[in-house]
């Protein structure tokens, strides 16, 4: 099933991203180019087959519940776009 | 000087015949001198190299010893270097300065290392030309016509035009040993969770590991020495003791068994580099290895599980790019989403946003069975695969890729024919195997890799086999023309 150019705008929104309209059509072939070759799994019995997710099959480690980490709030938000008064800035949400 | 390797700067620091600031003064003078030819570096690190040799010196002067005290190294520009600018290749992060080391970094830091800077790469390591950087493209030092690989493409080009010794890469689905083939170098890339991931950028947390580009095997086993090991800040690190890997080096290839998967020898492989690996496997056979046919039969759908897996896991990761915390913002946004989307659609390139938009619409609701557990299965088979191959053989022997380095921007204009070019690198990242790519000769003057598979944990193994190969050929030592 290919993808249409108005899958393409949702999946743009899902992810967030802003295309601009002229690079849809372009887009839009190249997911799909993509999508073919993945759909040669479709081919692969893997009836009965359990999912891997990690190489090794080791699961998630777990730690002591303390605190290791120091406070580093200005180091982090030296690097930020737009912030004051220990705040990130962002457009005004609620109208 | 910049024709030496790691092991004989480590002799000469030893023996005092030059000091770390005298090398690094010389290397960061052939940096700038070379570097425009090829792009290979992003950021030149001359003042915290010159501190660091200053240091190295001061640290071997009051009785310190240590192979890498001293020595240079350049760290792919996904390695987080606290002050320095960190960019994954890609507009997003031009403006990004790490706040903090990556566990690699800090290691070989400690060890004395001296960073020469943070090398090119294709953007948040999704390519394998180094084409997709924002950067622009690095060039093979081969054939400044012709790529040097990719992702980690960077690493490669500065090793082969001799800037230095040895630089640390990623391999995600062959970003080390794809490009170490294409230029004639020695690339490994560890057993998932060997070398810690902290601070390093993510592309696909389940596949991403870091591991060394260098000219020879005995370089590698220096650098993944310093590199290897357990930490505690990275939630898949496993705790596994690492071994002198310098001592294993000469061990006897007496009774190795070598398995040849006959999938790897099939349509799509050049011809000449068949006849260059079978003429690497003729050498090992001299030297006591026991070379058999073996099948990996899931092997062809490596690529499409890839393709599903890795952008699924790269449409998560890179969801925190979102223009509040840190990296690009764009310019006077109207409101939150306009900031979301503006920032990254102006902020990554076209091939990060085909992947991320590939991985949203494979995990979006309705899809998720039919690609992401799909893939998952998939991935099963192809480690299953090779459980049962390791049974057999005690080494996995092929082409690392099916061609030579082809030229700037052949493949550009079609994604699925450079992801094509990936397909013997793919499954030892699907199975978190260790594999290792060395010089086996030259196609037109281009460099050729054969590719060795090793069983988890068995990069020792690897390595030995290499350093035994490489002191009976010569391919690793030839430089290309003009560096």
């Amino acid at each position: 099933m290919a993808l249409e150019r108005s899958d393409v705008e949702k999946i743009a929104h899902l992810a967030r991203l802003g295309l601009n309209d002229g690079e849809l059509p372009r887009i839009t072939d190249a997911l799909n180019s993509i999508l073919g070759l993945v759909d040669q799994m479709q081919a692969v019995d893997t009836d009965g087959i359990e999912p891997l997710a990690h190489p090794l099959e080791a699961s998630q480690r777990l730690r002591p519940d303390q605190v290791t980490e120091s406070n580093q709030r200005e180091a982090y938000q030296a690097i930020a776009p737009s912030t004051e008064s220990g705040l990130y800035l962002v457009p005004k949400v609620i109208e | 000087m910049h024709e030496l390797t790691l092991a004989e700067i480590a002799r000469g620091l030893a023996d005092k015949s030059f000091s770390s600031e005298e090398l690094t003064g010389a290397l960061l003078a052939r940096v700038k001198q070379i570097d425009p030819q090829i792009n290979s570096f992003i950021s030149v690190t001359e003042a915290l190299a010159l501190g660091q040799a200053r240091a190295a010196d001061a640290r071997r002067a009051a009785g310190e010893t240590g192979a890498l005290l001293g020595a240079p190294i350049a760290h792919k520009d996904l390695f987080c270097t606290l002050g320095v600018r960190t960019s994954c290749g890609s507009k997003m992060l031009d403006n990004f300065k790490a706040p903090y080391d990556a566990t690699v970094v800090a290691k070989l830091a400690e060890a004395g290392m001296v960073t020469l800077g943070k090398t090119n790469m294709d953007e948040f390591a999704m390519g394998s030309a180094n084409e997709s950087s924002h950067y622009g493209a690095v060039k093979n030092p081969w054939n400044l016509e012709h790529v040097p690989g990719g992702s980690s493409g960077g690493s490669a080009a500065a090793v082969a035009a001799r800037l230095l010794p040895a630089t640390t890469g990623t391999d995600t689905g062959g970003s080390i040993r794809q490009p170490a083939a294409l230029t004639n170098l020695t690339g490994l890339k560890p057993t998932y969770g060997r070398v810690s991931r902290w601070g390093m950028i993510a592309y696909a947390s389940s596949l991403d590991q870091g591991g060394p580009l260098a000219r020879t095997a005995e370089d590698c086993a220096l650098l993944l020495q310093g590199m290897a090991g357990f930490d505690a800040k990275d939630s898949t690190s496993i705790d596994e003791p690492v071994p002198d890997y310098s001592a294993g080096l000469n061990g006897s290839l007496q009774g190795l068994r070598i398995g040849l998967p006959k999938e790897y020898f099939g349509a799509g492989l050049d011809p000449r580099i068949a006849e260059l690996v079978q003429a690497s496997v003729k050498e090992l056979e001299k030297l006591g290895a026991v070379v058999k046919e073996i099948s990996l039969p899931n092997m062809q759908h490596a690529i499409p599980a890839y393709y599903v897996i890795a952008p699924a896991e790269a449409s998560s990761n890179l969801s925190r790019f979102d223009g509040v915390r840190f990296g690009y913002r764009c310019e006077e946004p109207k409101d939150l989403t306009d900031l979301y989307k503006r920032s990254r659609g102006e902020g990554f390139g076209a091939e990060v946003q085909r992947r991320i938009m590939v991985g949203t619409y494979a995990l979006s609701a309705g899809y998720y069975d039919a690609y992401y557990v799909k893939a998952q299965q998939i991935r099963r088979l192809i480690k299953n695969d090779f459980m049962a191959a390791f049974n057999d053989v005690d080494l996995i022997l092929g082409p690392t890729t099916p061609n030579p380095a082809w030229k700037l921007g052949a493949k550009s204009s079609d994604p699925v024919a450079a992801y094509l070019e990936d397909v013997y690198t793919i499954t030892a990242n699907l199975a978190g195997l260790p594999g290792l790519s060395m010089p086996a000769g030259f196609v037109d003057g281009l460099p050729v890799g054969v590719q060795l598979l090793a069983p988890y944990f068995q990069e020792g193994r690897l390595l030995n086999v290499a350093h035994r190969y490489q002191q009976v050929t010569d391919w690793h030592t030839r430089a290309p023309n003009g560096f």
